[in-house]
């Protein structure tokens, strides 16, 4: 047997032996950058609330082999929520609204995966999970997109770092009413349906 | 005086509008902060950076109208210096 062939079928064994001994990676989701993002929307007939947030957090245990299994906890940051106007930041800040003293996480912890449908490095599912807001917990099923990115974390960190990157991206609806937040507040102007955007990329570093 | 309350309406007023119509006419409450996107080239991701910057609003405008309002309408109430002299 000549060496290339010899060669070739090492590195053929190597392959198959990393794709079997593939496990659960662990995606950490507290971003430097800075760009993981939840996008808010309230469109009442008076008047439209839009904002932001940007303190993300959580973990998530997905596996590329069996995306299936994924399970993890999103957190936000209540008081990293963003309005651009100063008075209406604070009204949301306060113990009407988000309450975020008393109230300072927003959680989806996903538990199990259903329709899941995979194509490439993308799968698509729908998660069921605990979210929790302003201290109300409602088991919610929200449809998500993951994109698994291998080896891209050396380029989002300018080499510093080897890994991959894990991105999700959700886009779901909440009644307000269901939280409590200022369930009293007329939905004219306060909508009681909240859009809700995710998109937020983990990395999982190599060791 | 009266002359000088009415000026500094006017003053007021198309500053107020001049201001509101230069910062683009934003027809909503007034902000503080804008949204400035920049999109991550890795994961796709649009991030999102509040950038500190003032906008008015309507509520602005509004403040700045009453205000020009009640200037112009008070100097109504002010009357004429008589100069005119007294004699007998």
């Amino acid at each position: 047997m000549s060496t290339a062939k010899s060669i070739l079928i090492l590195a053929a064994l190597a392959q198959f032996s990393a794709a079997a001994l593939a496990t659960p990676q662990t995606f950490d989701f507290k971003d430097p950058k800075g760009v993981n993002n939840a996008v808010f929307k309230l469109d009442a007939p008076l008047e439209s609330i839009n904002g932001n947030a940007n303190g993300v957090s959580g973990t998530v245990t997905f596996d590329p082999a069996n995306p299936a299994a994924t399970t993890g906890r999103i957190v936000i940051a209540a008081n990293s929520l963003h309005v651009p106007n100063p008075v209406m930041k604070e009204h949301l800040h306060g113990s009407q609204w988000m309450d975020v003293t008393k109230h300072p996480e927003i959680v989806f912890e996903a538990k199990s995966l259903k329709n899941v449908k995979t194509a490439g490095d993308t799968t698509t599912a729908d998660v069921t999970g605990a979210f929790t807001l302003r201290g109300v917990t409602k088991e919610l099923t929200v449809p998500v997109k993951l994109t698994y990115l291998k080896d891209k974390l050396g380029a989002r960190s300018n080499g510093q770092m080897q890994g991959d990157l894990l991105v999700i991206r959700a886009s779901f609806n909440i009644q307000r009413s269901d939280f409590g937040v200022n369930p009293k507040a007329p939905e004219d102007k306060v909508a009681n349906t909240i859009e809700l955007t995710l998109s937020i990329a983990g990395a999982s570093p190599r060791k | 005086m009266k002359r000088a309350l009415q000026i500094v309406a006017a003053i007021l007023l198309l500053v107020g509008l001049g201001t509101w119509l230069a910062k683009g006419a934003n027809r909503g409450w007034t902000k503080t902060s804008v949204e400035v996107k920049t999109m991550d080239e890795i994961t796709g991701i649009e991030g999102i950076t509040n950038e500190k910057r003032f906008v008015p609003g309507v509520d602005f405008l509004g403040a700045t109208l009453l205000a020009a309002g009640l200037l112009a309408g008070g100097s109504f109430f002010i009357r004429k210096s008589v100069t005119a002299d007294k004699t007998v």
